[in-house]
């Protein structure tokens, strides 16, 4: 049935891009319509608006999964939501909210500011960066499809076989967690790579690398962390979707697999997953609390090499998720050791980050709000992080609430608090009006209170000795109150997240205009106006040092020093096959949900058939004239 | 560093390195590089999980008893030589000689196709002996890794033909020379994997 | 903002953790309250750790409170600071300090490491118990003596005990908080661990590694008695009274011939066959809980029996609400019966 009504999409679709593509009535409606304009964007500033838009839906999403769960843990012997059902919700909770939430959102603030910052017209590859995009999209939609369509993923994010496996999880729900991933991996190892190409290839004139701001440094050093991490995620899914669609036996016991295999493969990539989400966030840090401080990085080398030494260890470290499985007390000891080792780089940073304040000259708007709260609140999850690395002390917190509440600390306390902060701060950047500075102070309270009402409390549910991923404890268990803060704290923060959108609404209304340089910034992009032109740069700008348009202003100058003489500029064409190759690329997953092989290979032709015409599509971009740019610029500068 | 971006179109001379004459195929060859990077990594996961699992055939037949030497060594001298055939055609785009770079991507393609052929003869063969992709771990995982690699084969012999094809419309110039360098690029790295597949797989299996 | 509210409401939030902390409930099962010397060579590394970090985190909150009070901008105060690069001291003081205070937490932390993944010495005399998971309940085989038993994990008081875990279907994993930390139980693989009970008690056991719908209900107890009372545990074991001593029992019995044998074994029964997919249930009438969860009355255990799946969600156990009322009692009267 499904087969069916898949192949039958399928046929219209194709009718309708053949057919369509000579009734240029109907094609001209579509491509004067605003939404044609957004799906076939190339620009890294649209680009990263639809991350924005993309992550915080499922940052929605994955928070109702969360309190869905928090109200289950109310009471004790709840009987809310029991068995498999909290089994999917706590699945889909942690995968939303790290493949879909953390990584879009940073995405966002990376190409919102990265070629910025960097002095670029564009990035590397604008049509993989579109491509990227809406493959992390179609992943997220095929994912929670599962909703929809009958069970979701049960088996943890971290995808456990043979929990995971057809025997004891029937049923379709692995199928789209593996497909879903997959596809949104293939987006951000393209993502990954544009940004590698992008900071190396496309730097302005006197940019070098140790000139670039620091979230520049840290989006490399975590887009390198994504190109060598992903692939071992890549191979895992291969094998788990193997063994489930086409009864291989990778992991089955019985035909002499070993389901440990994919535990290696899994935090192979997992662990540079921790920091590819959380360098950016001490990216967005490093350039909040400098610019709020009105201070230079406090030892910017050393924030550098410290940021390389994270991404560097984090391949070295990723058995201390596996102490409890067996594997001996020498790998134990030497994963202990190493993992260690990650805190002096992790430390380098906190007390640099307070040096830069120390002296300064400190404002407290809300994007530094949030970097304020980020420091205790990282070094929290920092600390549990160091007792975490201890083997035997981690035979004891492994699986508890401890670590649920360790990780929380950091992903919630350093990625999410890094987004906010990077949201505030680039507002203006992004939309030419800044978010509402009341209302972000009550998002910032909110949320706050409530992330460490929320998980604060839930160390000590871990010592007490509850298991992470029950969905129930008894009454004897003297959980119960524990239990309760934990579930208020999560309803404030639901409240701070509400306040956010509200303001987002609000402000967009309003839309004050906020000028190019709001925070009296440092760095380039406040050098151009707000929202930056298409182009960004009319002039590329001849960077004389770190913080170069700080160092312009320094010098009393109010504009960069451009390094060419103004003419056209040459500019990458919309493109609408980035969304039809991720088209054939969901097809091809649902085909493969359903079992139906037809289906999959028809998805896998039609993106193959996408990748064949843009090889063979001749198309140079096009100029913007320089009158034109000399219009927008006199419009922007009145 | 110049950020100009220039299109000469068809343009009959060609720079002496087409591949590093603009900022776009700066671009596109460091990209390259970076995805042979993460296809590596791929790969090197694949063998792990061969290496983890070679030894579980649950009754089936043994590394030793399957692999045939010859066979697999007339398909790596074959894989070897389009290697080196793919060179001699990237030297043509050097010296902007357009007969040059089809004739040796030509015969490329052609090699490329005879290794899938002996691939897909040697699964054949091992189905027969009853070693497939389910009877064992084993299985499961030989036929992966090799499997993944012959997919990169015949994507890589899919590629080049497409851009002979464009070749011949086009001609040699600034947007295909670089293609072809790039996808010589991937055939010099799927020639790498077959090496290791050779060694560890083949020849580390016969000895046991 | 003023700085003032920023703090308050720092202040609020810890002043209130506080305040709830004082006031909670004494945890049942709890790490920081080690009954074993596994649990207490944990702790004292948890502690250490503790300690360390405590410290990080002072030193770190010292100086960022007084960043925040001391250079905040002050209204009217446009001059701009200046522009320090850092300094070298700093960066290696703040580099080898770190250093050193990780130093200090390494050395216990593989010495503990290593300590823990020993075998128990011949000396010993320990007590060896072969662990098997299984969805959702836990089966403990004592090879020395020949009998298997489930749910119930009884060992004697200052004696190691050393386990051997498998599993049979998915990965568990073995958590009683206050005897020590965790061991998975992988399928087609045996881990070890030592444990040791210096105080006799019951304590709480719980499966820690998600494996399916009923995860959260796969609890089970260690028993831990006193040497000669666990001595005559095994003997009772060994030789349990499984014969129905009144017809009702022998009614039961009948019934559970008819229903539960193909999965259910009771030694010492005249039974066809013993089945071997779920607990063992010699001695049932002796055990704490039922399925590890409810109580074990009568009330429950016909809760148990006629709706398995309501109770323990996931669970393999068909439902028996079929039983006609007479039969339900004999049943129960049978197992209740059984020591």
């Amino acid at each position: 049935m499904a087969t069916l009504v898949i192949l039958i999409v399928f046929a219209l679709f194709l009718t309708a891009i053949w057919t369509g593509g000579y009734d240029k009535q109907l094609l001209n409606r579509f491509r004067s319509h605003w939404l044609w304009d957004w799906i076939t964007t190339v620009d890294h500033k649209k680009i990263g608006i639809l991350y924005l838009i993309g992550g915080a839906f499922f940052f929605i999403i994955g928070g109702i999964e969360a309190l869905l769960i928090r109200i289950q843990l109310l009471v004790p012997n709840n009987d809310f939501m029991v068995g498999d059902t909290f089994n999917e919700l706590l699945s889909m909770h942690g995968t939303t909210m790290i493949f879909f939430v953390a990584m879009p959102l940073l995405f966002a603030l990376m190409n919102v500011a990265v070629p910025l910052q960097i002095g670029a017209r564009d990035v590397a590859f604008p049509f993989l960066n579109s491509l990227g995009f809406w493959l992390f999209l179609a992943g997220g939609i095929l994912m929670n499809l599962s909703w929809i369509f009958g069970n979701a993923p049960d088996a943890g994010w971290t995808n456990y076989v043979p929990i995971a496996s057809n025997e004891f999880s029937p049923g379709t729900g692995i199928d789209y967690y593996v497909l879903g991933l997959q596809i949104s991996g293939i987006g951000t190892t393209m993502g990954g790579i544009n940004f590698l190409v992008t900071i190396i290839n496309m730097r302005a004139p006197g940019m070098s690398l140790l000139r670039m701001p620091m979230f520049t440094w840290t989006s490399f050093v975590a887009s390198s962390l994504i190109l060598f991490g992903f692939p071992p995620l890549t191979a895992g899914l291969f094998l788990v979707m193997f063994e489930r669609l086409f009864g291989a036996n990778f992991f089955d016991v019985a035909m002499g697999g070993n389901p440990v295999i994919w535990q290696h493969l899994f935090w192979i990539f997992g662990h540079p997953e921790v920091y590819i989400v959380i360098l950016p966030a001490f990216g967005v840090m490093s350039d909040v609390i400098s610019n709020f401080s009105k201070k230079r990085l406090f030892g910017y080398t050393s924030m550098v090499f410290a940021t390389i030494l994270i991404g560097f260890l984090g391949f070295m470290v990723w058995a201390h998720h596996m102490f409890t499985v067996g594997m001996g007390p020498v790998a134990n000891s030497i994963f202990a050791v190493a993992t260690m080792a990650i805190a002096v780089p992790t430390g380098i940073k906190v007390f640099n980050w307070l040096f830069t304040m120390w002296g300064g000259k400190i404002r407290f708007t809300t994007a530094m709000l949030w970097a304020v709260g980020f420091i205790p609140t990282f070094v929290m999850g920092g600390v549990t992080g160091v007792m975490l690395a201890s083997p035997p002390a981690d035979y004891q917190y492994h699986d508890s609430y401890f670590v649920v509440a360790h990780f929380h600390y950091v992903l919630i306390g350093g990625t999410v608090f890094g987004i906010f902060a990077g949201l505030y701060y680039w507002w203006p950047k992004m939309f030419g009006h800044k978010l509402g500075e009341t209302l972000g102070k009550w998002h910032f309270g909110l949320f706050f209170i409530g992330f460490h009402l929320t998980f604060f409390i839930q160390h000590f549910i871990g010592l007490y000795g509850m298991p992470r991923r029950h969905f129930t404890y008894q009454p004897e268990d003297g959980l119960t109150t524990l239990n309760q803060i934990s579930t208020v704290g999560a309803f404030f923060m639901a409240a701070g997240t509400i306040v956010w959108l509200i303001n987002i609404i609000k402000s967009a209304r309003s839309a004050i205009p906020a000028g190019n340089d709001p925070w009296d910034g440092r760095t380039l992009e406040w050098a151009i106006s707000s929202p930056a032109p298409e182009y960004n740069f009319a002039q590329l700008p001849q960077v004389r040092s770190l913080d170069a348009f700080w160092f312009e202003k320094m010098e009393g100058n109010k504009k960069m020093i451009p390094a060419e003489p103004l003419g056209p500029i040459h500019m990458p064409s919309s493109t609408h096959w980035p969304f039809i190759m991720t088209i054939g690329f969901f097809i091809s997953g649902l085909g493969f949900v359903f079992r139906s092989l037809e289906v999959g290979v028809l998805g896998l032709i039609l993106v193959f058939l996408t990748m064949f015409i843009r090889s063979f599509e001749q198309d140079h971009g096009y100029h913007i004239e320089l009158d034109e740019i000399e219009k927008t610029e006199k419009g922007a500068n009145a | 560093m110049s950020a100009q971006v220039e299109h000469k179109g068809t343009q009959a001379h060609l720079p002496p390195h087409p591949e590093k004459a603009t900022m776009e195929s700066r671009n596109k060859v460091l990209g390259f590089w970076f995805l042979i990077g993460a296809e590596t990594v791929l790969f090197a996961c694949l063998f792990g999980t061969y290496l983890a699992l070679k030894d579980s055939t649950m009754g089936g037949p043994s590394t030793e008893e399957l692999y045939q030497i010859p066979m697999v060594a007339l398909a790596t001298f074959i894989l070897l030589t389009s290697s080196l055939t793919s060179v001699l055609g990237v030297l043509g785009i050097h010296r902007n000689n357009i007969k040059q770079v089809k004739l040796w991507f030509w015969v490329t393609v052609v090699l490329g196709a005879a290794f899938l052929g002996l691939e897909i003869y040697e699964f054949f063969e091992y189905v027969h002996e009853g070693h497939t992709f389910t009877s064992s771990a084993f299985g499961s995982a030989f036929y992966t890794l090799v499997g993944t690699h012959g997919s990169h084969v015949l994507f890589g012999i899919t590629w080049i033909f497409c851009l002979l094809i464009q070749l011949s419309r086009r001609g040699l110039n600034m947007e295909t020379a670089p293609k072809l360098y790039v996808a010589s690029l991937y055939w010099h790295f799927v020639d790498v994997v077959w090496v290791f597949i050779f060694t560890v797989v083949y020849l580390m299996g016969k000895v046991g | 903002m003023s700085r003032g509210k920023h703090l308050g409401r720092l202040l609020f939030v810890f002043s209130m953790i506080a305040l709830l902390m004082a006031g909670c409930e004494e945890p049942a099962k709890s790490v920081l309250d080690p009954q074993g010397s596994t649990g207490e060579e944990q702790l004292t590394l948890i502690k250490i750790s503790i300690y360390i970090m405590a410290f990080v985190f002072a030193v770190v909150m010292v100086i960022f409170i007084y960043v925040l009070i001391r250079y905040r901008q002050k209204p009217g105060d446009d001059s701009i600071p200046e522009q320090v690069e850092g300094s070298t001291k700093l960066e290696l003081l703040w580099t080898v300090i770190p250093i050193i205070l990780l130093a200090i937490l390494a050395v216990p932390t593989v010495a503990t490491t290593f300590s823990l993944a020993e075998k128990p010495s011949e000396e010993e005399e320990a007590l060896t118990v072969k662990v098997t998971a299984h969805q959702y309940w836990w089966e403990f085989e004592y090879e020395d003596y020949g009998f298997k038993t489930a749910q119930e994990l009884h060992i004697p008081k200052d004696k190691k005990v050393y386990l051997k875990l498998t599993s049979r279907d998915v990965i568990h994993s073995f958590w009683v908080p206050a005897l020590g930390g965790k061991t998975d139980l992988n399928p087609g693989q045996t881990n070890t661990m030592t444990i040791d009970a210096k105080k006799v008690g019951t304590y709480e056991g719980r499966c820690a590694e998600l494996c399916g719908a009923g995860h959260a209900l796969m609890n089970f107890e260690v028993v831990v008695d006193e040497e000669q009372k666990f001595d005559q545990w095994v003997a009772q074991r060994q030789e349990p009274s499984s014969q129905p001593q009144t017809a009702a029992q022998e009614r039961g019995e009948e019934v559970f011939s008819q229903n539960c044998m193909s999965c259910h074994a009771i030694d010492g029964a005249e039974l066809e066959r013993k089945g071997n997919k779920a607990p063992n249930l010699t001695g049932f009438g002796e055990r704490d809980k039922i399925a590890g969860v409810l109580e074990n009355n009568d009330e429950n255990l016909e809760k148990w029996l006629k709706h398995p799946d309501k109770v323990k969600p996931g669970s393999y156990m068909p439902s028996f609400d079929f039983l006609n009322e007479k039969d339900m009692k004999s049943l129960k009267a049978y197992l209740q019966s059984l020591e």
